[in-house]
This record gives structure tokens, sequence and C-alpha cells, in this order.
């Protein structure tokens, strides 16, 4: 029992020094650049508290960063290195304007019928680059990124081209009124899409912690020739990932979509998949700490835009943050002497054990 | 297809050929050394920041230049830090050095001239544009291949001397050797870490011509997200290249081409965010064709 | 008069991650000898090397050279102390030519470039002088495995080198190349450098070498004169324990084939035809070992059955199917295992948890509905911990953790309790301890009281010899030998079966 006890531990300290770290840096920075430097720091770090309405903004905003770290994780468990549900969650909130516009149904259906949509299209989508990855050799990360671009502009070129709403000129005419996740709390934007946002991450921790299917996707990703050779059908496992993964983020596209808003207003590409990676990280890879991560980077994000609204520190400065966050996570080197000297003793111990017992 | 003989789409070719030429060549000597340089798109952006600011500032070119250089070459000396000694992941300190950047050149656009989107109060240089003498006035000819500003000719230049380097100087060697066998150029005494910090450095002086090119060439601002996504299909491009520098020409042009056939149809009335994805669509197709080709020419290599 | 050149006094390595590679070598060797340093794979000696040569950072213990303490930070410092290495992966730039690898680091330059002219007379000077022929304008990724293996010598050469190491030299090579490579070898000695000789063939230790030092489990056992000692005291030595193995085999007759090979053809990727026309069946309840040095078709054989790799042509009948037909997970439920030679490349997810290393092949048995049962996870890896003795701290920790001899265990657990009625086993007490290798002994002989039929391909000739009903042996893809009175076969025999120096008439061979 210690010895999982203390490696847990390690993990721990990384992600909490790397938190601590960005954040003096990002608190360095603030006194920089503000003309009030405590008063911004003040924002920052406790703004998500002041209103009602701040709060539950940091919960609005962390229903689709769950959706996208959920997909993160599942893709990238498999080893493949996937950005394509970037590609998934914007398509699918395209597809569910549309449906939402153009296809009236009473209440309920409606809803279910874009939700549904909008998985069916996301996870399309997700497969592609695995599939042509399969074909070809081409490699996923590259693929992805450049379907990205092509996804935006084209989902973006559609609803211009039969929903703009000329007298605006960027966003799309209005949803049909049953289009809506409609409000839980009174005064604030939260919608029904939490409610999906929780059945979606327990449905995931069963998936990922406890089904056959997630624990042959684990054992793919640690080492695919043992996968193999225990007769676990890898094409099979990578496919199912990364087809979840492209599921999970349409549904985050489709809920945001008609969830927040009444029109399609997503003029620039959406970056809620890249946050999915950091989240993921800073989870440790787990499906129910996945909500916490992305309760957190949404209390940042929230927190720089209240201080950004005082005027002088931009609310980017959340990138920075979340750039040098994962930097440290991912150094392999970050803090292992703790971790090495460890490991060199109870190796030394191991020997000791064995020449005795072979004596 | 009138534009195919029309002198001026050629020339647009080459303008948009440059960028990627550059990020190309970045790419391909960080990859000859065994390094994965995903963070183009950041150096690019930033080096097309600093270069701005830095001319804005002092009204000297030779200033943003070098501000341009320092930074994008910085940055991915970081990258390169953070990968060979701290031992990070390549594929996630790339994307996280990219987030970042682009980030980062908003905020610092914002602190510094208050404007989030560009730099238009900034009176910032370009580089110049020049006409060579004699080419200039070849009919054609002359009309496709003069005029460029000096970045485009130095791009060409440098893929040229990038060819010649790997192939015939013992630095390009030493290179080669450790992006090949890195045991191998150990067991001889090469000193695998420098050679790669070497190689970075270059690829990041390469980036920030690159992102230089884009705010202080054609156009004389920074617009956020102007890179565009340059610094990822360099990836595809190089990946075409195949280790090769002319061929990461012959790639990189098959990107100018595309991008020049976007923006022809831009001034034909066709919807801009329609024509946007020509380049990377082109690319996609380009980059899995070769994939295909790459695959099977090594499966029947295999089996002979 | 022997002069001693080069000592190691209690040298040890430690791996990042906790893995012991070399644990108080002691070994010398002296100057114009050839030394020759055995043991089996896995035994530690590459690590050795690679600390001699500086690519290895040594954990504890000294290195002498002439007598003087020395450290080398990087293979320079052992270059520029006349040490020289030729390693079992060829150390070499597959897109650069031979000439340009040769004066690799040291290149001769015309200003900035490369002085090519002068590396391609270098190279033909220097392979003319010591009679090792090599193309000097050909790209390496274009010549023979033997010429490149000249090259890696005359690399050490051209670089000043008096001591030269090498590392498995001859696993590569056909048997013409590697008479070549002696004559050569012989002739250096004669010219007065030393060299240090790592194999695990035995009979070229013999005929080449003059003194032989035994490693075993990163320990150093023993440096002997190759006069005084034969192959099998060496072996035993290499491989064997001080432990006698005796077991009690209940007495069994076995008649029905379960598993049988037909024509079995497979060719590598280089052309050599690894597996020819291979005849062979398995009968119920037998435990069937197999004999061959290594790279004589076994491998490939056991991929094939397993289902890992696709065979060329032929076929292999169990239960009324055609294995060459069929996939792993297929043949898994079919009711083959394998325990699969490399532990930690194939046979484990090494970060993993001993839990998900023990369930990974029973999957399917272990849930209920695609989901796990955690009832059924918890007893199963509870009876597998204990029935097989795994020493482990929990069931939640990384399975690369446990000791060599745990991790095997666990694997084999994992076989054993898989519902198999063919178990393969690829060389499994390789690097494991003496308690567990008798314990693993012990279930193998379990498992054939049960009238389970197994498979064991082994380099130690005493396991083969103490499990074996019947022991065929490979030679060149093809079977050389059956052995059906295992009780009465000497190791010498089949080590003259495993040489090709004899093999059995048609009848014999037939009946394998």
């Amino acid at each position: 029992m210690n010895k999982k006890k203390r490696f847990e531990w390690y993990g721990i300290i990384r992600v909490a020094a790397s938190i601590l770290i960005s954040l003096i840096i990002a608190a360095i920075i603030i006194f920089a650049v503000a003309e009030d430097p405590l008063t911004a720091l003040n924002k920052f770090l406790l703004g998500p508290f002041s209103t009602k309405r701040n709060f539950f903004n940091v919960i609005e905003t962390m229903i689709p960063l769950v959706f996208c770290g959920l997909a993160i994780n599942v893709m990238h468990k498999s080893g493949l290195f996937s950005m394509v549900a970037d590609s998934s969650f914007y398509f699918a909130g395209v597809m569910a304007a549309t449906i939402a516009i153009a296809c009236p149904m009473p209440n309920i259906v409606h809803q279910i019928v874009i939700l549904a949509a909008a998985m069916a299209v996301g996870g399309v989508i997700g497969i592609i680059p695995v599939l042509i990855k399969k074909r070809t050799g081409a490699n996923e990360l590259v693929i992805s990124l450049m379907m990205n671009y092509i996804f935006f502009n084209l989902g973006y070129w559609l609803i211009r081209k039969f929903f703009l709403d000329t007298s605006n000129g960027s966003f799309s005419i209005g949803f049909q009124p049953t289009a809506s996740l409609g409000k839980m709390l009174k005064g604030t934007n939260t919608h029904f899409g939490l409610i999906i946002m929780i059945v979606v991450v327990i449905l995931m921790w069963i998936l990922m912690d406890k089904s056959k299917f997630g624990r042959e996707l684990q054992i793919t990703g640690s080492n695919e020739n043992f996968a193999r050779y225990a007769g676990i059908k890898i094409g099979r496992v990578v496919l199912g990932s990364q087809l979840i993964g492209g599921m999970l983020a349409g549904l985050g596209g489709g809920v945001e979509m008609i969830g927040m808003y009444k029109k399609f207003q997503w003029i620039t590409a959406q970056t809620y998949v890249w946050d999915g990676i950091l989240i993921n990280l800073l989870a440790g890879t787990r499906p129910l700490m996945i909500p916490v991560s992305a309760f957190f980077i949404s209390y940042i994000r929230i927190g720089a835009l209240v201080m950004s609204r005082g005027g002088d520190v931009d609310s980017e400065i959340v990138s920075i943050i979340q750039g040098i966050m994962i930097m440290l996570i991912a150094s392999e080197r970050f803090l292992y002497r703790l971790k090495k000297n460890k490991e060199e003793k109870e190796a030394l111990q191991n020997q000791a054990m064995e020449m005795e017992a072979e004596a | 297809m009138s534009f195919l003989t029309n002198l001026d789409f050629w020339f647009t070719v080459l303008r948009c050929t440059t960028p990627v030429l550059f990020a190309t060549m970045a790419a391909l000597i960080a990859s000859r050394s065994g390094m994965l340089n995903l963070g183009l798109e950041g150096a690019m952006t930033i080096a097309a920041l600093c270069g701005v600011l830095g001319s804005g500032f002092t009204g000297s070119l030779l200033v943003g230049a070098l501000s341009g250089l320092l930074a994008g070459t910085v940055f991915t000396m970081l990258l390169a830090y953070f990968v060979q000694h701290l031992k990070a992941n390549k594929v996630v300190s790339g994307v996280a050095l990219n987030l970042a950047a682009s980030g980062g050149s908003v905020f610092c656009l914002y602190s510094i001239t208050g404007d989030k989107n560009a730099s238009n109060s900034l009176a910032s240089s370009a580089f110049p544009a020049f006409d060579i003498p004699v080419l200039q006035n070849i009919p054609g000819l002359g009309d496709i291949l003069s005029g460029h500003n000096c970045l485009t000719y130095v791009a060409f230049i440098v893929t040229i001397l990038i060819f010649i380097v790997l192939n015939k100087t013992s630095f390009g060697i030493h290179i080669r050797a450790v992006g090949e066998s890195e045991e191998a150029a150990r067991s001889v005494g090469i000193n695998v870490e420098k050679v790669r910090y070497q190689a970075m450095f270059i690829s990041g002086l390469l980036a920030s011509c690159g992102g230089m090119y884009l705010s202080m060439g054609y156009v004389n601002r920074f617009t956020s997200g102007m890179v565009a996504g340059r610094g990822y299909i360099a990836l595809a491009t190089n990946a075409m290249a195949a280790g090769n520098a002319l061929m990461g020409m012959v790639s990189s042009i098959l990107y100018g081409f595309g991008s020049g056939i976007s923006i022809y149809l831009q001034n034909n009335n066709v919807d801009p965010y329609l024509i946007t994805i020509i380049p990377y669509a082109s690319i996609i197709v380009f980059y899995v064709l070769f994939s295909f080709y790459y695959k099977v020419k090594r499966k029947t290599e295999d089996s002979l | 008069m022997a002069e001693e050149i080069l000592r190691v006094e209690d040298l040890t390595k430690i791996y990042p991650g906790g893995v012991l590679a070399n644990y108080n070598i002691n070994f010398s060797v002296d100057k114009g000898e050839i030394h020759a340093l055995v043991g089996e794979n896995g035994a530690g000696k590459s690590t050795l090397m690679k600390m001699l040569f500086g690519i290895e950072e040594i954990t504890s213990g000294k290195v002498f050279l002439h007598g003087q303490e020395v450290h080398f930070h990087s293979s320079k410092d052992a270059i520029a102390h006349g040490i020289g290495m030729v390693h079992q992966h060829m150390m070499l730039v597959p897109s650069l030519t031979v000439a340009e690898n040769l004066v690799l680091g040291i290149e001769q330059k015309k200003g900035l470039f490369l002085d090519k002219k002068k590396a391609i007379e270098e190279t033909e000077a220097i392979s003319k002088k010591y009679n090792l022929y090599v193309e000097a304008d050909k790209r390496v990724r274009d010549i023979s495995i033997g010429m490149k293996q000249k090259l890696e010598i005359l690399k050490t050469m051209y670089r000043g080198a008096k001591i030269i190491i090498l590392d498995e030299p001859t696993a590569v090579l056909a048997p013409q190349e590697t008479e070549e490579l002696f004559e050569q070898l012989l002739n250096l000695k004669k010219e007065g450098y030393t060299i240090i000789f790592i194999s695990h063939k035995l009979h070229e230790v013999k005929y080449l070498c003059d003194r032989l030092t035994v490693l075993k489990d990163g320990r150093s056992i023993g440096t002997y004169k190759v006069a005084d000692v034969t192959p099998e005291e060496i072996s035993r030595l290499m491989v064997g324990r001080d432990v006698k193995l005796e077991y009690d085999k209940t007495e069994q007759t076995f008649g029905e084939r379960v598993l049988t090979v037909e024509h079995l053809n497979y060719t590598d990727k280089f052309g050599t035809k690894k597996v020819d026309d291979l005849n062979f069946s398995l009968r119920r309840g037998e435990v069937l070992g197999i004999a061959g040095i290594e790279g004589n078709g076994q491998r490939e054989a056991m991929e094939i059955l397993t289902g890992n790799m696709k065979a060329e042509s032929g076929s292999i009948l169990y239960k009324g199917e055609n294995l060459c037909e069929k996939n792993i997970s297929e043949n898994r439920k079919l009711g083959i295992a394998h325990v699969p030679e490399d532990r930690n490349l194939n046979g484990s997810a090494p970060e993993m948890s001993v839990r998900d290393n023990l369930i990974a092949a029973s999957l399917g048995r272990l849930s209920k509905n695609r989901i796990l049962d955690p009832k059924a996870i918890e007893e199963y890896c509870g009876s597998c911990v204990r029935d097989f003795k795994v020493k482990t701290a929990s069931l939640d920790i990384s399975i690369k953790s446990l000791s060599g001899g745990n991790i095997q265990k666990a694997i084999v657990a994992r076989e054993f309790t898989a519902g198999a009625d063919v178990i393969v086993l690829n060389q499994p007490t390789r690097g494991v301890d003496v308690g567990a290798m008798e314990f693993i002994h012990k279930k193998i002989l379990e498992m054939r009281d049960e009238k389970k039929s197994l498979i064991l391909v082994s380099a130690d000739l005493a396991e083969l010899k103490a499990l074996s009903d019947r022991i065929i042996v490979f030679h060149q893809g093809k079977i050389a030998g059956v052995l059906s009175d295992v009780p009465h076969v000497t190791e010498e025999e089949l080590g003259l079966y495993m040489l090709g120096l004899k093999s059995d008439p048609e009848e014999i061979l037939k009946e394998a």
C-alpha cells in the first residue's frame, strides 16, 4: 500500500507545483502591466465570486470544457494525438444551429433530435483522421489540424449561405424557440445542459474505468505490442476511442449551441478543445476529475475576464498561464529528483532481498 | 483557367510560398536532427509581433528585424530546452507553447497598443522589395521573378543553402547522423544535445523570418491570428519533403499554388470563407497522397 | 607474460526506473588476448560494455586502464583512451556513405565543407591495411551486413583503438562471413590488439578465445581459461543453477495429436528462409521441448503458431481449424496461450498495474455485459497471486517495480489460468531467480498433469531435459532431431543437433 500512495502523491505534488508556478508568473505579469495591480489580482482571484452572475458564468463555461476534456481524454488514451475534436465541436454546432433554425419540431423532440444529430456528426468527423492514417500512414496530428481549419471555414460558410441575418451581417437568424435547453436558475444563463454534462461524466467514468472497452483502451495505449499479444483487437479499440471522442465533442458543441445561444454566433473558431488538453492533464487523465479541473480552468478564465473589464490586463493572460502549466506537467524531469533517489534505493533493496533468499 | 497564364497569378504564388517555405525549412532542419519542432506556429507569431513592435517604437527596420529574430529564436530554444533537458513530450509542449504564444501575443499587443486586433497604431517598418536587374527585363519570367520582397529571395536562397549544408558540410552530416542514428553519433563522440540545440537555433531563425515576412513584408502590421496555421502546414510540407530541402521547396510551392488560387477566386466574388479552405484542403490531399505513395514504396522495399 | 590491460572493480549499474542491470562486477583482461564475455540474453553483458565505452553512466565501482583509474563521461573519452566498440545493433548512419561513416566526428574539412575525396582515400587505405574490404562511396543502407560489420571494425581502428570490444558480432552473419571475421580477429591478435568478444555461442568462444568471463543475472560468476572448460560446463555456469533439476514426473502415455504443423514456410524481409518446410506435432498432455541456437526459426514458428505473424505457406491444424488463417484473439479463443520471450516488450504493460496485467487476457471472461466485474477480478487476481506466489506489495502498483522473477510468475499465472489447452512458453525462466524458476517448473508439470499440452522453447538445456517428454531440435528452419528418450539424452548430443553436426533420418523425423 505504501508504494501506491507515494507515487500518487508525486503526481499531485507536480500538478500543484505547476499551478502554483504559473499563477506566480501570472501575478508578476499583472504587476508589470496593471495600473492598480492589487485590484487586478483581486478581481482575477475572487472575481468569480463577486456576483451571482459571475459565479454561474463559471458553471456555464465549464460545460463545454468538460465535454471537450472528456473527448480528449478518450481520444488520447489510445496513443493517437488527434486534435480533430475541434472540428467535431464546431461542425456539430453548425448542424445543431441548422436543425434549430430550419426544422420546426415539438418541444423536447426538437432538442433530442438536435443533440443526437450533433453527436452523430461529431462522431463521423472524429474517425476521419484515424481512417486516413490506417490506409495511408499519414500522421493524425497533421490531418486533424488541417481539418480544423477546413471545418471551421466550411461550417461558417454554410451558416452564412443559408441562414445569414442580413441586418447584422455576421450572425445567423434566430433559432426556433423550442431549440433551447432552458434556464435552470433565474438570473443566470445556466441551462439544463448541465444535467446532460453530469450524466455524460458518469457514463464516461463507467466506460473508461469500469468497462472492458476502457481497460482494453488503456492497455493498448500503454503497450500496443502487449495488447496485441493479449488478444485485444487494437484496430477496433482505437477506432472506437476516436468515434466516442468525436461524439463527445459533437454533443458538447450541440449542447453549447442550443444551451447558450439563440442564434449562431461563432464567427471565430472555438478553442475549448485546446483547453481540453490541459484539463485532461490536470485531471491525471481520470474522467471523474475532469469536472474538477474544468471548473478550475473555467474559474481562471472568468476571473481573467472580470479582471480585463477593469481595462488594463487583457484576458488572454489565461493562455500564458495554461501554456506554462502544460509545459511543466508534461516535463518528466520536473521534480524528477524526488522520484529518482527512491527508485535507486528500492532497486538495491530488492537485489539484497533476493540475494538473501538464494543464500 | 485563364489564371494559369496570368503572370500576376504566378507572382502571387511565389509571394504566398515564402512564409511557408521558411517554416518548412525550419521544420526540416529540426526534424533532420531528430527534433519535432511543433512550436513553429508560435515562433512565427511572436516573431511577427516583436518585429512590428521593435520597428514601430524605434522607427528602424534593423531593430525590428533583430527583435523578431530574437523573439522567435528564444521561443524555439525554450521548446528545445524543455524537450531535451526536462524530457517534455514533444507534441504536448509544442502545442502548449503555441497556445501561450497565440494568447500571449494578443495580450502584449493589447497591453502595449490598447488594440486587441491589429497594430494599426504603430508605424512599423517593412522589408523592402527588390527589382532584379536584367531579370526584370525578361518578358514573362521577369514579371514573375523580379520585384519580390527581399525575404522571398532570402527564402529560396536559404533553401538551397540548407540543401548544400546537409549534404556537403560536416555540420550537416552531424545533424543527419544525430537525426538518423543517435547512437551512432554518440558512439563517435558527437555531442547529440549540442547539435540538436544548434539545429533548433537555425530552425528558430528561419521560423522568425517566416513570421516577419507576414507582418513586415507585403503588409506592415501585425494582426492577431495572422499566421493562420502556416506553422502546422509546414509539418505537412516537411513530411512531403522527406528530408530533402529541394522537395520541401516543391511542396511549399504546392501550398503557394493553392493559396494563389484562393486569392484569385476572392477577386471573383466567391465567398471568402469557402475560399480559405482551398490551401488547407489541397495540402491534406497532397499529404495523404504522398503518405500513401511512401507507404506502398516501403512495403515493396521490405518484401524484396 | 600476461599483462593486465583493463580491470573492472565492483561495477554496478542501475537504470532510471530502478532496473538493476549490473551488480558488483569484477573482471580483468590481459593485453593481446581474445577474452570472451559470456552469458544469456539479459545477463548484463551489453550494459557492462556500454559502461566501459562511456555510453552509459556508471552507478558505482571503478575502471582501471593500464593500472590507472579512469572515468569516461562519453564515448569520446573511451575512444581517446584506445577503446573501441563494435555494437550488436549497427551504429551507422544509413543515408551517409561508407567513407562518411568512417570519418564521422573526425572529418577532415576543406573550409566548411567535408573533404569527401580525403575521406574516400583514408577509407580505402585502412581497408587495405587490415584486409577488411569495404566500398567507400556506397551508402550504408545499400551494403550488406557483413560489410557493415567490417566498417564498424574499421571505425574503431581508424580512431586508434587498441582494445576492441565486439558485441555479439556473429548474430547477424552467415557462416562464411563468420569464418572471415574470425580470420581477421586472429590476425589482429597477432598484431597486438586486445579483443573482448561478447557472445552466447559457446562453440565460437571455444574456437576463438583465450579466456572467458561468465555473467549471470547481472553478476560476474568467474573467469576461466577456455582450454580448461567444456562448453557444457560453461553453459551450466551461464544458465544453470547449483540446484539440480530433478522432478518427479507422473507416468503418461501420449497418443492423440492435438496440434499439427505441416509444411510451414516463412521468409523474412531480408530474404532468409527462417522456417523451411517445418513439420511436427504436439501430443495431448505432453511437454514438447524445443531446442536450438537462437535464430534457427523457433521464434518465427512460435509467432506464427500463436497468431502474431503470418506464414508464407503451410498449415497448423488445431481443433479442426487452421491456425494460419487466424489472428491472435481468435487463437486465444480456441485455447492457445503464450508466455512470450520478452516480458517487457510483449509480455506485459510495464507501466500498468499488476492487476491490469493479470486480467489482460481474460477481460471478456471477467466481465458481465461488457462491464468489468470487480468481485470476479479480485477473486481471480487473488488466486493468481496466491497460487503462483507472486510477491507484490499490492495489486495496484506498476508491474515494472516487481522483480523479474515475480513479473514472470505473474505472466505465467495469467497465461496458465486463461483456460487454454495449449500453452507456448518462450524462455520462461530467463533472468529469473532460482526460487521462481523452480516454482514455474512445478506449475508446468501441474498443467501437464491436467492433460494440457505445452510447448517449451528454451536455451536452458537442463530445463528442457528436466521438463520435456520429447525434445525437437531446430536447425536452419527445420527439425534436425527428435529425441524421445529424454532422460538419457546428453547435453553434448543436443549440442551436436543444434550445431547441425548431426541430424536424424527421415523415419524418425516423420514422427516429430
